[in-house]
């Protein structure tokens, strides 16, 4: 197994009496993308300041790279990149002068590194105009390599592609992966889009109500769950055969739903064929993730 | 830590406040220098041009002979000799001590301005040094760096110190060179009275000595640029603890604004002195200017004004250091 480069342990934070995260544990390794996936108030953006160290934890411990972010804050955040909600940088200084201003925080990084970044995320045409001339996407770009700056192991990303467009999130996107297969940093990326995650990411957690309520890859999570999907004719005949081994579900529009094994779905297959019923399609279906957190989180909502 | 400052003042330099303040201080100068023009040219008709010299001279003849006069006391005498030694200075030096030169503006401009009007042009920067990073979300990325909180705003501070100094030395260098097209640049060495104490409701004048108005010029500077630090650091714990600059500079400006209105109306009311706004006019003190408070001195409103800045300092960087950011 590859590198830890960011450990999670038992965290929780208490605001007044309130318990908001419920002792959250997770790991990054080198190299993959972690999604951090629940619904607006699940506690996903207050588990990410608590990891660049803006909220401080009640209990539980933040390691990255083997540093305590409480114990050796500076020393942990050197391996650290992030951009928590929006890049917000200063509009009033030019693209330059802002790279400028984080490079100076950080040892050691000086005139090649930023120009490294700039040329990485294609900002070099623009870079001596003032940021509030920039667009969203510019701004975003301009986001990142400024995380990038201190060449971190891990980056932290919240809600990566809010208000891109489609073409910006597809570029986004594969921005992400190329630093995390090229590169080997490990990106926490978090999302209430299942399907950002379904796309981009590795291996997800997924958080409701403060808690983690399952960590696993992305495969592994969707494989599980796989449906079969049956169109029959006659269907009522076809639904009643099909009763008889599992729990068949009406999905309209003449389709029935069962769930998928594939020795099971060729035996019901030969038995509907034998009884005289045709099959006129059967389809693996890969399920959203939508469904999954559904079922997952017993559709409960948090606010 | 020098890298962190000069960011401040890089960010301090493109909102271009420094330039806003200069402008104002630029166009209230020449108002202030229009009207003092004004008046004196009304004094000047009501008493001719050309004979202020005379004038001054028998003034100087008849305190020579009251001095001759043994039966005067010798407080009273004392008293006369520093009178004289004045107005023969302006005398000799050709200044006629009703129509001021530029320094003699710039002491007048410094001294009225120290209790309102330099507090609130350092209000204008102090107030949203932090708050300005939270309203623009840039707290996040500048508080999730490789430094520790204490130093971020350490260097804020000192930034802070900075644009202070200039503000204070910028309001007493444009006050100079614009007044000084008007009346002229003479009078730096004229000598000026202070030394006055009130005590029991009574100027005492024991103390009292001339000093070169240069000289005189540097303490009021001294005094307002301290003046302006407090209020600067006060308005610096505000900017942490309030996240917006609007709010922030509504709270400093109410306790500016009641300082000067408390400062004609608490003179029975003696533990408002440890009120800061209450003793924001020290210059007063070398002039002898009856304090709002009996018993208030120069040495008690420093000291009061001491402790709030440190408590201010205390409380900012106690805040800072704890607060969760969300």
């Amino acid at each position: 197994m590859s590198n830890v480069t960011l450990s999670v342990k038992n965290l929780r934070k208490k605001i007044g009496k309130k318990e908001i995260i419920k002792g959250i544990s997770f790991e990054l390794r080198e190299g993959e993308v972690f999604g951090f996936l629940g619904p607006n108030g699940a506690g996903k953006t207050t588990t990410i300041r608590m990891l660049v160290g803006l909220i401080k934890p009640t209990s539980g411990s933040i390691q990255i790279c083997g540093y305590d972010v409480k114990k050796e804050f500076t020393r942990a955040m050197r391996y650290l990149g992030c951009i928590v909600e929006n890049p917000e940088l200063y509009p009033f200084l030019s693209g330059w002068d802002n790279l400028l201003h984080f490079a100076r925080m950080l040892p050691g990084v000086g005139d090649a590194k930023m120009n490294e970044v700039i040329r990485l995320v294609g900002l070099q045409e623009r870079i001596h105009d003032k940021v509030k001339t920039y667009s969203l996407g510019m701004r975003q770009r301009l986001g990142i390599a400024q995380a990038l700056l201190n060449s971190p192991k891990v980056l932290v990303l919240d809600e990566p592609t809010n208000g891109l467009d489609p073409a910006g999130i597809r570029e986004m996107r594969q921005f992400i992966r190329q630093l995390a297969e090229q590169q080997g940093l490990s990106v926490l990326v978090s999302s209430h889009l299942l399907s950002e995650i379904q796309l981009l990411c590795d291996r997800v957690a997924i958080v409701a109500g403060g808690e983690v309520i399952r960590v696993g890859s992305v495969s592994s999570l969707l494989d599980n769950q796989e449906k079969a999907v049956w169109r029959l004719d006659p269907h009522n005949k076809g639904m009643q055969i099909l009763s008889r081994y599992t729990e068949p579900a009406e999905a309209g529009e003449g389709l029935i739903i069962t769930e998928y094994a594939e020795e099971k779905a060729a035996a019901w297959n030969r038995e509907l064929v034998e009884n005289g019923v045709s099959v006129l399609e059967m389809n693996r279906k890969l399920p959203v993730l939508e469904d999954l957190f559904l079922e997952l989180t017993g559709g409960r909502t948090i606010d | 830590m020098i890298n962190l400052v000069q960011n401040e003042i890089m960010k301090l330099l493109a909102k271009k406040r420094l330039l806003v303040i200069a402008v104002i201080v630029a166009i209230l100068v020449g108002l202030f220098t229009y009207a003092q023009m004004k008046s004196v040219e009304t004094q000047r008709e009501k008493l001719g041009t050309s004979d202020w010299r005379a004038s001054l001279q028998q003034q100087i003849i008849d305190t020579q002979n009251r001095l001759g006069s043994s039966r005067l006391s010798d407080e009273w005498r004392e008293q006369l000799q520093i009178s004289m030694k004045q107005q023969q200075y302006y005398l000799d030096n050709n200044i006629n001590p009703s129509e001021p030169g530029a320094p003699t503006f710039v002491r007048m401009f410094i001294e009225n301005s120290s209790d309102l009007f330099i507090p609130l042009l350092v209000l204008v920067i102090a107030s949203d040094m932090v708050s300005s990073e939270h309203a623009l979300g840039s707290v996040k990325l500048l508080l999730t760096r490789p430094v520790k909180r204490g130093k971020i705003l350490l260097s804020k501070y000192i930034a802070l110190i900075l644009a202070v100094s200039a503000i204070v030395a910028m309001t007493a260098l444009i006050s100079y060179f614009l007044s000084g097209l008007i009346f002229g640049y003479k009078g730096l060495n004229a000598p000026i009275l202070t030394g006055f104490t009130v005590e029991n409701g009574n100027l005492d004048t024991s103390e009292v000595r001339l000093v070169s108005q240069w000289k005189f010029l540097l303490m009021d500077l001294g005094l307002v640029w301290f003046v302006a630090m407090v209020v600067a650091t006060l308005s610096f714990m505000v900017s942490v603890l309030v996240r917006s600059t609007a709010a922030g500079m509504g709270i400093m400006l109410a306790a500016l604004v009641s300082g000067a209105v408390l400062a004609n109306m608490v003179s029975s009311w003696t533990s408002a002195k440890y009120l800061f706004m209450i003793n924001l006019k020290l210059t007063g003190y070398l002039n002898g200017i009856a304090p709002p408070i009996e018993g208030m001195t120069l040495l008690s409103s420093i000291s009061v004004l001491l402790a709030w800045w440190a408590a201010a300092l205390f409380v900012a960087f106690f805040a800072f250091i704890r607060k969760d950011v969300f």
